[in-house]
């Protein structure tokens, strides 16, 4: 097990100097949200980093025991609200655990459909901003994150005509989903999946054969295989250091059983290894989404009548968890139900908030402009992080 | 009085010729973003759009920090734009057509741009702002690494002309632009477009602006009429450099037609807007890289390898002139 303790000031023989105190955020152009980092800098170079969240809670999960069954999916979908299928699902996915109730095999697999697609616009937008983290918004990053919002874009025009919401969409419900696929849906669907999967390719070779890049992302922020595991990181962070966990291969939900993909791994750690993760995840979930369409079961899309009242859903007294693998990781959920409409209790797992405990450990010793690239490496939501 | 008509005029002109370049470069960021950049003021094509942004400027609150070290913040966007316009005293846009043809004008040159510092570094102390430190402290590592190997690249094309002149230099690439000088010409012209895009301070070596980390850097602190001042310095400073390159590298004025002093500023011109066409291209597609790569890649690389560049120069010249048996 690595000290721990003692990474977090590192001495560096910098005799006779000042130490300089900085503060970086809440309200900076690289804190990707709300999030104060506080750095004890000797020179350019970082010697302590302290953290400060908490400037964007709402109290989600106090929230979460004065709404409905019915009604909370649609607020779940603002813990991570770049992800917002995800939440959701993990909520009703407790939900179902709770009351053991079945979900008819299309409604499962139209789960995985937005999953999926929601993977791509969640990585689109984090290959965008963390470039422009790195490239900075007059440089070559705004090039590559227009790039992305481009795409990005697609995958929200789906979304609209799926939900008619292009953020927060309040998909799922307990029981099946709330939407089916409209006429021609899955048509453009694949069209995006072929353009996406060539811009891919653009992107590999622009950014790939960078040098500029290349150096900004190599050896940079190495989080170690046990220092991952110790700290308890998830999704592509945890991949990149080299450990092959994934929930939807070994603790699947939603029937990711009946598709065929793999788990990219990467053993570097360092930002670079985290970014091949997420563009070979790009490329698988693209493979997940054409599966889907190609054998998508008949039927019908709920096993609970449509919603027609906020009441009408009822879990029966227990307690239960369900996890999903979210674009940033282990997104867990966790419901004590009375029997009645609302849940008793309620308690987010966020993917960012784990992750983001990672950056005391590495971030000491880099230079200021490393701290930027490691944070958009970590790709943190603040709405999951506060909650 | 005439010389003061003539730099009256020379003033305005390239003020406006730089207001007018960050609309090219704003136009031109667009199209390689799939955007289609400003568009709404003025018709056709947002043509207004710099005009509203200087007026937008002047009638900006001027804010200045309650712990700014006032005399000093006070006047750094002036120090800082005095030198990026003096450039432009020596500069000959044409045959006949500029201020001052010093007999030593690239050393002039040379030497007043690298006055800026101290106007940028009054910027980044008078605001009392830590971003701000950090960022001149980047800048002076910067600007100092940078201005030696930039000073070794300018001398190649003294030491080809063989006069310090500039419109000597020009004269002197009457048969063969500098550079299409085999070689030579070409490796000095890289070398010479990565010194101008560190000592320009653009991506990918703008690590004092460096948005992403020092929020705006050493003018973080700077607003209205101030913040325009400290930007027009900056694109004049580029535009006087991309004059420079033109001079020294891609025969100034010459080009058909170019007897005539209007054709020949018309052909100089889009030289400069070439190199700075070029400069630009390269800001939009690289990622910012670290101060301690910059600073490695201007001592370990740039500068041997300039050296080299200017000895070898040396040498063929003395060889081609039958100096050396």
């Amino acid at each position: 097990m690595p000290d721990l303790e003692a990474r977090k000031v590192i001495e560096l023989g910098y005799g006779g100097s000042e130490r300089l105190v900085m503060n970086m955020g809440p309200q900076h152009p690289s804190a990707h949200g709300v999030f104060r980092m506080i750095l004890t800098l000797e020179g350019e170079t970082i010697a302590a980093m302290d953290s400060v969240i908490g400037y964007l809670h709402r109290c989600h999960e106090k929230l979460g025991e004065t709404l409905t069954y019915a009604q909370y999916p649609s607020i779940a979908s603002k813990t991570d609200y770049v992800a917002a299928m995800t939440s959701e699902l993990a909520y009703v996915l407790a939900a179902e655990n709770i009351g053991k109730i079945e979900v008819p095999k299309r409604a499962q697999h139209l789960r995985v459909l937005v999953a999926e697609l929601q993977r791509i616009a969640s990585h689109c937008l984090w290959l965008g901003t963390w470039c422009l983290d790195m490239g900075g918004a007059l440089g070559g990053g705004a090039t590559v994150f227009l790039y992305c919002f481009r795409e990005r874009e697609n995958v929200l025009d789906l979304f609209e005509s799926l939900t008619g919401a292009r953020l927060l969409y309040g998909f799922h419900q307990v029981g099946g989903t709330r939407y089916d696929l409209p006429e021609g849906w899955a048509q453009r669907c694949r069209d995006t999946m072929t353009v996406i999967d060539r811009r891919l390719d653009e992107y590999e070779d622009m950014l790939e054969t960078n040098t500029a890049f290349q150096v900004r992302s190599q050896g940079v922020g190495v989080v170690s295989r046990e220092l991952a595991q110790e700290v308890g990181i998830a999704g592509p962070l945890l991949r990149g250091s080299g450990v092959d966990f994934d929930i939807r291969r070994d603790d699947p939900y939603s029937s990711y059983g009946d598709f065929d993909f793999r788990i990219p791994v990467e053993t570097a750690g360092d930002c670079y290894a985290r970014y091949r993760v997420r563009m070979q995840e790009f490329r698988e979930s693209s493979k997940i989404v054409r599966q889907v369409l190609d054998g998508l079961p008949e039927g019908p899309i709920s096993s609970k009548p449509a919603l027609k009242s906020v009441g009408q859903v009822r879990i029966p007294k227990g307690e239960g968890y369900a996890r999903v693998e979210g674009p940033r990781g282990e997104v867990g959920c966790y419901l004590i139900a009375d029997g009645g409409p609302k849940p008793y209790r309620m308690k987010w797992r966020g993917a960012s908030f784990s992750n983001l405990a990672i950056l005391p450990h590495i971030v000491p010793g880099h230079k200021v402009a490393d701290v930027v690239a490691i944070m958009g490496s970590v790709d943190p939501v603040f709405g999951e992080v506060d909650r | 009085m005439r010389d003061v008509i003539a730099a009256f005029i020379l003033l305005n002109a390239v003020v406006l010729i730089v207001t007018y370049l960050t609309y090219v470069e704003r136009k031109f960021a667009a199209r390689m973003q799939s955007r289609i950049g400003p568009y709404r003021v003025g018709r056709p094509h947002g043509w207004l759009q710099p005009i509203a942004d200087a007026i937008k400027l002047l009638i900006k609150e001027d804010i200045i920090p309650a712990l700014a070290d006032r005399p000093v913040y006070n006047l750094a966007p002036i120090v800082f734009l005095i030198p990026s316009l003096l450039i432009f005293a020596t500069i000959p846009f044409a045959p006949g057509l500029g201020l001052a043809d010093l007999n030593i004008g690239i050393l002039f040159f040379l030497a007043v741009s690298s006055l800026e510092i101290v106007g940028l570094f009054m910027a980044g102390w008078g605001s009392n702002n830590k971003y701000a430190l950090l960022s001149v402290m980047r800048a002076v590592n910067q600007i100092i690494s940078y201005e030696v190997p930039f000073v070794l690249t300018a001398l190649i094309p003294v030491v080809l002309a063989g006069s310090l002149q500039l419109s000597a230099i020009v004269e002197a690439q009457r048969g063969l632009w500098f550079v299409a000088y085999p070689v030579i010409g070409q490796l000095a012209f890289v070398a010479f477009i990565v010194a101008t895009i560190a000592s320009e301070n653009r991506v990918p070596f703008d690590i004092l602006e460096a948005e992403s980390e020092l929020v705006a850097g050493f003018r973080v602190e700077y607003s209205g009429m101030k913040f325009a001042l400290i930007q027009l310095a900056e694109y004049t400073h580029m535009f006087g450099v991309s004059c420079l390159g033109t001079l020294l590298f891609l025969g100034g004025w010459l080009g058909p037609g170019s007897a005539h002093p209007g054709w020949g500023a018309v052909w100089f011109l889009l030289k400069a807007l070439f190199i700075f066409l070029l400069v630009t291209w390269v800001r939009w597609s690289f990622v910012r890289i670290r101060v301690d790569q910059i600073l490695g890649l201007s001592w370990k690389v740039l500068l041997p390898a300039t050296l080299i560049l200017l000895m070898a120069t040396g040498f063929w010249v003395a060889w081609s002139s039958g100096h050396v048996a």
